[in-house]
């Protein structure tokens, strides 16, 4: 462990270091690592040169685990044991899951979020994410050369809570510091729109393996303002072959497969879906364990015709989420494509035709969101260059509410609102001396709450008596800038106040996180204990730098002793960085925190007050 | 400067119906640049917890000001009326009866499955509330008189509701074409 760097008074701690940061895209059918470098976003490779990572997870009767291509090759051999597309399961029950019986694992069926059973015991989506990511940091890590301060991590747009909490769990578990979740059309606009230094109202037409989302975006002198967005969290590539895979069936009339044989005929379905976006029309032939042949034609109008309803599906998403921003079909200055399953010439021509031009497919669909992702995360990083100056304001994309009598939905936070967001409501109690009071909080947008998504349930306890409706409960529903919930109550008309914050029962506990991460260290032959101190040692250092940050430009905010106080918090910060009580840095950084507090406030009046002066707070 | 300052002088606007919609826009993104919590990702808890909070303002305030009926209504309420108290004014029975007839047409349209009609139904309610709204922008600017300006944003209340369920009548139509 190095010293820290000492600067002098007034200057930024190490001005210069330019911080590693990567952006993740864990996709569906393939992720990929980007960052900058030179000031350009480029893609990392692996060994072979190959950006693309099949998001594939093999766990081997011997303890092994492979990930991607050799996992591949696998699929058919060990389709019970190698898991494919397993974003499709991030934060779903069993029955929330399409296509279920056409798939050859063995599921179970466990609260909140279902699991995996393998040859190694069972598996929930979030572990078997997470070797997917294990493998991007360390291709970021040798490539880079260096300790990464975090990622930024892309996600579907329409992503619920659950799922983005589940991916959020999934990072911590592989080690990663998550910057911020992005959703990935932003993060394909950013790209786009930085490159192209655009200006205007874009849609983002997004077809992933697993998931479509269109989103409505402002450019505005490098505010990248999300208007609207829409889609499906469940419709994607994998469908697309999923019809080609049925209608194979049908034609060959073919009995039921083994599960290795459907295997194959998917993996058949998908190279075959590849070929038709050059090809006019492609012979299907496959020799199946079982003996029998299959040996067919498509054409290319064959396979457009049977996946129609699926693009007809997205243009009708996409017609809402114009509705939503309020804007028409000729306000739309250009349609960015993103996603491998754009690459399907029905699809470009569809969207061609509703849009009334042709899509900008300039850069690459498989990349963009990670090149889009790698330049959130070095400006989130710090490593401001000259073109970083940029911000991006998304929204959430589904209407988070309570239920209230009868089963119906009281929303709290509609659709499509800037985050963050935090919104109160006042709520009573209907009895007199009514003690405890029930929330159940719920995502979606229909009017009842059976038809839409449980978060999660809590009370409020230790209510003071008091007569019917003289209670005064405010709930307060709050969503940060990465689209996660959280929720308090606070009951105040009496002086007496009870709180809860309420985590969603899809995400993991941190106990579970813990035993999961202590696990996996145990494997890699770690030591836990080390591991700890490192990261209190990094959050330290954090802490410090943005302080002397801070100092260094709004030191004039303080008086002698406030500054005084500020500098003996640091340097006694500072000693504890150097010893390994990791208990004792928690609690210096808690008192830095502390100590920071009224600086803090100062500063942001400070900002908004230079904001409105016409002036950046540099200047002033 | 704190978090319970009021949305116009928040982005230093004047108290007023009529405002520089351009102005906030450029206002807003100005604060939003300086408050957002990707602004503040590497700082200390105290100051993430802050820009949060701020941030989450900023949005609150852009919306309110940026809606003309939820701006009539926060300027109501900082003259200390509020539009949902004057529930207890007798509603015109012209007003009542234009109601009716509003909601008797999307009713059909809806049974007719009529989308040109439902798009007609909400071009004309939309010119209607663009008229309240210049009326609204004469009771709170030039006269003051918030009595007044309260009763018809209840009014509008009502239009903006039925203005919704035309355009969710419409999504409905739309979703039954997809499938």
């Amino acid at each position: 462990m190095a010293l820290l760097q000492i600067s002098e008074p007034g200057a930024s701690a190490e001005p210069h270091r330019h911080r590693l940061a990567i952006g993740i895209d864990l996709g569906t059918t393939n992720s990929l690592v980007a960052t900058i470098r030179n000031g350009l976003a480029v893609c990392l490779p692996d060994e072979e040169g190959r950006a693309l990572l099949p998001s594939i997870v093999r766990y081997r009767a011997d303890g092994g685990i492979e990930v991607g291509r050799r996992a591949v090759a696998q699929q058919a051999v060990d389709p019970r044991n190698t898991i494919v597309s397993v974003k499709r399961f991030m934060g779903r029950g069993i029955r929330d899951v399409t296509h279920i019986e056409a798939m050859p694992y063995i599921f179970e069926d466990t609260p909140g979020m279902l699991r995996l059973r393998t040859v190694q015991g069972s598996k929930s989506p979030v572990e078997v994410s997470a070797e997917i990511l294990r493998v991007l940091r360390a291709r970021a890590e040798v490539s880079l050369g260096g300790e990464l301060i975090g990622a930024v991590i892309t996600v579907p747009a329409y992503f619920d809570d659950a799922q983005r909490q589940a991916t959020r769990d999934a990072a911590r578990l592989a080690g990663l510091e998550v910057l911020r979740l992005l959703n990935e059309p932003t993060a394909a606009a950013v790209a786009y729109g930085l490159d192209n230094a655009a200006e205007g109202v874009y849609a983002v037409y997004d077809l992933g393996g697993g998931t479509f989302d269109l989103s409505i975006l402002r450019l505005t002198h490098g505010v990248f303002e999300v208007l609207a967005t829409n889609g499906d969290a469940a419709l994607g590539g994998d469908d697309f072959d999923h019809r080609l895979f049925c209608w194979i069936l049908d034609r060959a009339r073919i009995a039921p497969l083994s599960i290795e044989d459907a295997s194959h005929l998917q993996m058949k379905a998908r190279a075959t879906k590849e070929l038709l976006t050059t090809c006019d029309e492609v012979p299907i032939k496959l020799k199946l364990d079982s003996g029998e042949e299959i040996d067919v034609l498509i054409t290319r109008a064959e396979f457009a015709e049977m996946t129609r309803p699926l693009v007809h599906k997205t243009l009708g998403l996409t017609r809402r989420a114009l509705r939503d921003a309020g804007l028409a079909v000729s306000e739309i200055k250009g349609v960015v494509m993103v996603g491998g399953a754009t690459r399907m010439p029905h699809v470009q021509r569809a969207v061609a035709e509703f849009f009334g031009q042709e899509p900008l497919i300039n850069l690459d669909p498989d990349k963009v969101v990670a090149l889009g992702a790698a330049m959130q995360a070095n400006a989130l990083a710090g490593n401001h260059g000259a073109n970083d100056d940029w911000l991006l304001l998304d929204v959430i994309p589904l209407s988070l509410g309570l239920e209230t009598m009868g089963g119906l939905v009281e929303k709290i936070i509609p659709r499509n609102s800037t985050l963050p967001v935090a919104r109160a409501q006042d709520f009573t109690t209907f009895r007199d001396g009514q003690g405890a009071m029930a929330f159940h909080v719920v995502q979606g947008e229909r009017e009842l709450v059976a038809d839409c998504r449980s978060l999660a349930r809590f009370e409020l306890r230790g209510i003071p008596p008091m007569a019917a409706g003289a209670a005064r409960i405010r709930v307060t529903f709050q969503v940060d800038a990465d689209g996660l919930l959280s929720v308090s109550a606070r009951e105040a008309s009496s002086g007496v106040e009870a709180s809860v914050k309420v985590q969603p029962s899809y995400g993991l506990s941190d106990d579970e996180i813990a035993d999961m991460l202590k696990a996996g260290i145990e494997r890699a032959g770690d030591d836990m204990a080390a591991r700890a101190l490192n990261e209190q040692r990094v959050e330290a250092e954090r802490l410090i730098e943005a302080t002397l940050r801070a100092l260094a430009s709004d030191g004039a905010l303080l008086d002698a002793k406030e500054r005084a106080a500020i500098d003996s918090a640091i340097d006694a910060l500072r000693a504890l960085c150097a010893g390994a009580d990791t208990r004792a840095l928690g609690v210096g950084i808690a008192a830095l925190a502390r100590a920071t507090d009224e600086f803090a406030a100062r500063r942001m009046d400070r900002a908004i007050r230079g904001a409105l002066a016409g002036h950046k707070i540099e200047e002033i | 400067m704190d978090l319970t300052v009021d949305f116009f002088t928040l982005f230093r606007l004047p108290r007023t119906f009529r405002i520089d919609l351009a102005e906030l826009d450029a206002r807003y993104l100005e604060i939003q640049s300086q408050v957002h919590p990707d602004r503040h990702v590497r700082a200390g808890e105290g100051e993430r917890r802050l820009s949060m909070q701020w941030a989450a303002r900023a949005n609150e305030a852009y919306l309110t000001l940026k809606k003309p009926l939820e701006r009539a209504r926060y300027l109501l309420s900082l003259a200390g009326r509020d539009p949902e108290i004057e529930r207890n004014t007798i509603m015109e029975p012209e007003f009542l009866m234009e109601q009716m007839e509003w909601r008797e047409a999307v009713q059909e349209a809806r049974q007719g499955g009529d989308h040109h009609e439902l798009e007609r139904l909400h071009h004309r309610l939309r010119l209607d509330l663009k008229k309240h709204h210049a009326e609204l922008a004469s009771l709170l600017d030039d006269r003051q008189d918030y009595a007044a300006a309260a009763g018809l944003a209840r009014r509008l209340m009502f239009l903006e509701k039925l203005l919704a369920e035309i355009d969710k009548t419409l999504a409905e139509l739309e979703d039954g074409m997809d499938n």
